[in-house]
């Protein structure tokens, strides 16, 4: 297996950009992530995005979008798992420079949330869960994630108001990072005495509805060293990916993601690292809960000590372990099927020491971890400086 | 979710009898039915009819619900454990969701879910009940 390194990186605005449409915010990020390689051609595309059908209408997304930067011609292929599509595109794009089947490739992961109505957005990202075991019965994504969060408080005496600092935290990152969705300081309080989601979630424990795209140009390691141009070379040390059942009810314990474990002792065993080498970490905190089990289920902390993590400042920016420093899915927003790409993206920026007010120092090697449904489907990348 | 006719009547044996299905290899019960064992991957599986009586293993209360239960909330989601291991995810209803606690005793009733508007298909299925 060839070496590959990541040599450009890209993002489109993110919020609610009622003026884009899906294909120009995915232009928008992918001609960036072109001109910070300084390339003009690509062997592949592959695009990760969760529901383009039932948000804006539109699938056959990879010729689609090949098509809009004038590269048809280009095999470009959509991939979709969930909130993990971001993530599993990487993972095909990756494969295919691994392999020698392609010299560069560009990975993107778009999502074009803010055309639907709030019910509509609910019904789509619901498609996630299990149609017929979860959703039929009127489960929504905050109330499986609240699920986890009762059973984890239950059994570990995680406490309402360490799940709020996970926000609290986020929010703070979010504030120096220009690209986040929701830039302003958030209290504890603020996050207790928000509207209530699914008991014991509020509307400040969940990541919002967000329009954005991301992209990375992946490319053999010769190559990227020929156009490195005095930057840093970050390589793609492990990746690894694994599944689980969809229904939350059908694992046994719910306080844990097992196909998270599964995905990082694959990247970690690819990369020859252990969790503790890690200097920052891009998680799916999709909902406060989720970044407490996440920690514990990559290792970062014994079970049952995920809620100390934010309380304690250890995941916070000058931390021992900083996590999220992007402003993570909380704060950065969540364009579903572009988030694992967007995390490479930040732990890029992180590793090539471009990353303004929010630089974790002396950063060499990241790790992230990107997951849909109720972590059904986990993608985990470990990055590192090449030597 | 579209409650087409034909998909809503081949879910009545989980949805109307609580058919589950015991693998022989393992024994194991899976539900709803399956072709093959999660657990073991066994294909020898037998029908077998759950009991209704569970309990509560954790909850949640749903404030902001989907649009098909609307009138219903806010409304108490749980997984519900019975017999064998077996767990499920359904409402918890007839009862005051503050009253609702981990480990409480419910029963599963047959009731109402959802409808695909007033002329369209009504689904049933279960709904639990404190015990």
């Amino acid at each position: 297996m060839r070496e590959v390194a990541i040599i450009g990186v890209g993002l489109s605005q993110w919020g609610e950009i009622w003026g884009s449409s899906l294909r120009s915010l995915w232009t928008e990020a992918a001609l960036a992530a072109l001109a910070d390689a300084g390339i003009d051609r690509v062997d592949t595309i592959t695009v990760g995005s969760m529901s383009p059908g039932l948000f804006v209408g539109q699938e056959h997304l990879g010729a689609l979008l090949a098509d809009e930067i004038g590269m048809a011609g280009v095999p470009a292929t959509r991939v979709e798992s969930a909130c993990a599509s971001g993530g599993v595109s990487l993972k095909a794009a990756f494969a295919e420079v691994a392999s020698g089947l392609a010299s560069i490739a560009l990975a993107t992961g778009v999502e074009k949330m803010t055309d639907v109505s709030g019910d509509e957005c609910t019904a789509a990202l619901a498609t996630a869960a299990d149609a017929e075991l979860e959703v039929f019965h009127g489960a929504t994504f905050p109330g499986l994630y609240a699920l986890m969060a009762r059973a984890h408080m239950e059994r570990y005496g995680t406490t309402r108001e360490q799940l709020a600092m996970v926000a609290v935290k986020n929010h703070k990152h979010g504030s120096l990072n220009p690209r986040a969705q929701y830039r302003q300081v958030i209290t504890v309080n603020d996050v207790v005495r928000s509207a209530r989601v699914a008991d014991p979630l509020n509307v400040l424990d969940c990541s919002p509805i967000t329009d954005g795209a991301a992209a990375v140009v992946l490319a053999e390691i010769g190559l990227a060293r020929k156009l490195a141009k005095g930057r840093p070379v970050v390589r793609i040390a492990g990746i690894g990916h694994a599944t689980d059942c969809i229904a939350l009810h059908n694992r046994p314990d719910m306080t844990t993601i097992p196909a998270t474990t599964k995905a990082a002792e694959r990247a970690l065993a690819m990369a020859g690292k252990r969790p503790q080498d890690m200097h920052l970490v891009e998680l799916h905190d999709c909902f406060t809960i989720a970044e407490i089990v996440v920690l514990e289920s990559l290792g970062l902390c014994a079970p049952g000590e995920g809620g100390k993590q934010a309380e304690s400042g250890r995941t916070a920016l000058g931390g021992a372990l900083p996590v999220n420093v992007s402003g993570g899915l909380k704060s950065k927003g969540h364009p579903v099927g572009a988030t694992g790409i967007a995390q490479i993206v930040e732990l890029t920026t992180q590793l090539r020491g471009e990353a303004g007010k929010r630089q974790v120092a002396g950063a060499k090697l990241g790790l992230a971890q990107n997951m849909g449904g109720t972590g059904a489907s986990t993608v985990v990348t470990v990055v590192e400086v090449a030597s | 979710m579209s409650l087409n006719p034909a998909r809503v009547a081949r879910e009545f044996p989980s949805r109307y009898r609580l058919e589950a299905a015991r693998c022989s290899g393992c024994g194991r019960v899976a539900f709803p039915a399956r072709l093959v064992c999660p657990h073991c991957r066994g294909t020898v599986l037998s029908p077998v009819t759950l009991h209704p009586d569970g309990k509560v293993v954790t909850f949640t209360v749903i404030h902001v619900p989907p649009a098909e239960f609307k009138g219903q909330s806010p409304y108490v989601l749980a997984v519900v454990e019975l017999e064998a291991g077996v767990r499920m995810t359904c409402q918890i209803v007839d009862v005051d969701p503050l009253a609702v606690q981990t480990g409480m005793q419910v029963r599963l009733e047959f009731r109402r879910i959802q409808e695909d508007g007033e002329a369209g298909v009504i689904a049933y299925g279960h709904k639990a009940v404190p015990a």
